[in-house]
């Protein structure tokens, strides 16, 4: 049998579909830790950036914190916290959240920080008092780039999740694991499979997600810079690890 | 796998093990040097005439940076995963993958490079007779090098992050030190690849930047 045709084979065995170590339970301990880690720092990053971004301070600190978990890699920051808290799911999330939170920041920040000034001006001509000039004129314009970093960071800790099998965890990232250790390369690349499918999937998502959020008048605009094939509210992602 | 025993007496660095292993970490370090140059080197090299084409060629820019962007998505791990049944557990998987992931930041950085040359810088070389490929190499490419040197440095920090996982198939440089201490839970090597790993990154952006001021003294202050 060719090794694609014992990849096929491995995906048609009902075995991997059962139990604590099938495919299903494996999905879903992905999404569920994806999820919160990517929830809970935004409910971390959102109001330091967007904070900062309204009143235009600390611009080195929001934009220098993205180049710091950069060069931070991953993998050391998941060991690092298997040796704070210890193996499992704890130091996974407490990884996951800590890269999401760089790229939140960052987004939020220069999204509020680049709302075009005479907006601002003409709100305040109108007689609209600062809270409603951040929440109708602010957010509103500053949100297509504030949910590309929700979505640079939502699609960087599904791919992280991954290693997190490296810590005793679960996810996808056990098939390639465990593949690897039993040296069973059809195991490791239908894990591999998988791990791509979900954070295509991921990307997928947020970005419509991103598009439903965008207000109407903004979408246009970003639609023409589309079209020029430099999307207008996509900084540089970060690393997929 | 069985789950390690966390030892709470293990100090974050015992320098015992570090003196007796500088060896050992020289060669990892060097290892995390030359796959770091060959990623970058060998993305810049496909990277130039790939950006130069999107840049003229104003309909391949989509699919160029579309498919870029693709390759970026797929987590590290899985890709490295996908190309081991096929060039195995070699420095080659290892450069496939670093190279891939270089792509998309210095193809789109030389694109907006390109595109941020002043028209009318342009339309003086063209009326002083330059052609196109004297024009591209001594006009269009040294203005847009300050944003294409973004680029590399962006691509270099994150290729030295990225190197720690090729550990996983045997070609890590520093990661190596990484995967041994979370194996044998000891702290030492863990600490000591992190630390390594983040200075090699900073001393190669800030290296780079000195590099970048060096091929640009126009912009100097």
């Amino acid at each position: 049998m060719t090794f694609l045709g014992s990849v096929v084979h491995w995906f048609l065995n009902p075995a991997h579909w059962h139990g604590d170590f099938g495919i299903p339970n494996r999905v879903e301990e992905h999404v569920l830790m994806s999820v919160a880690a990517t929830g809970a720092a935004a409910l971390i990053a959102l109001p330091v950036g967007l904070t900062l971004g309204h009143y235009g301070r600390g611009g080195a600190l929001a934009i220098n914190i993205s180049n710091v978990g950069r060069a931070l890699p991953s993998f050391a920051i998941l060991v690092l916290a298997v040796q704070l808290v210890g193996i499992g799911a704890t130091p996974a999330f407490l990884a996951l959240v800590a890269l999401a939170i760089p790229p939140i920041v960052t987004n939020s920040f220069v999204g509020m920080r680049d709302v075009n000034a005479e907006l601002r001006d003409a709100a305040r001509g109108l007689g609209m008092s600062d809270l409603r000039i951040l929440v109708r004129v602010e957010l509103p314009n500053a949100l297509p780039v504030v949910m590309a970093g929700i979505r640079t960071a939502g699609v960087q800790v599904v791919a992280t999740a991954t290693l997190a099998a490296l810590v005793g965890w679960g996810g996808l990232g056990r098939f390639i694991i465990d593949g690897f250790s039993q040296l069973d390369y059809v195991q490791v690349f239908a894990g591999a499979l998988m791990v791509v499918a979900l954070s295509a999937a991921a990307e997928l998502l947020l970005a419509l997600l991103q598009r439903a959020l965008t207000p109407a008048g903004l979408r246009s605009a970003s639609a023409r810079e589309r079209r020029r094939g430099l999307p207008a509210a996509a900084p540089v992602p970060e690393p997929a690890t | 796998m069985p789950a390690p025993l966390l030892d709470a007496t293990d100090p974050w660095i015992r320098w015992d093990w570090v003196g007796s292993h500088v060896d050992l970490i020289l060669a990892d370090l060097t290892q995390h040097i030359e796959l770091t140059a060959i990623a970058v080197g060998v993305g810049l090299l496909i990277a130039i005439p790939i950006g130069v084409l999107a840049w003229r060629y104003h309909g391949s820019r989509g699919p160029v940076l579309g498919l870029a962007g693709g390759l970026y998505t797929i987590p590290s791990l899985a890709l490295f995963a996908l190309l081991v049944p096929w060039t195995g557990l070699t420095v080659l998987t290892a450069e496939i993958g670093l190279v891939a992931y270089t792509l998309l930041i210095l193809v789109r950085n030389i694109v907006v490079g390109l595109d941020g040359v002043p028209l009318d810088v342009r339309d003086a070389a063209l009326g002083m007779g330059y052609r196109p490929l004297r024009q591209l190499l001594r006009v269009d490419l040294p203005l847009a090098l300050p944003v294409i040197f973004a680029g590399l440095r962006i691509a270099t920090v994150t290729t030295i992050g990225l190197i720690t996982i090729t550990a996983l198939i045997g070609e890590g440089g520093l990661g190596q030190l990484l995967y041994d201490g979370l194996q044998r839970d000891f702290r030492t090597p863990l600490v000591v690849g992190a630390t390594l790993s983040v200075a090699l990154a900073v001393v190669a952006d800030v290296s780079l930047a000195s590099v970048q001021r060096l091929l640009t003294p126009w912009r100097a202050a």
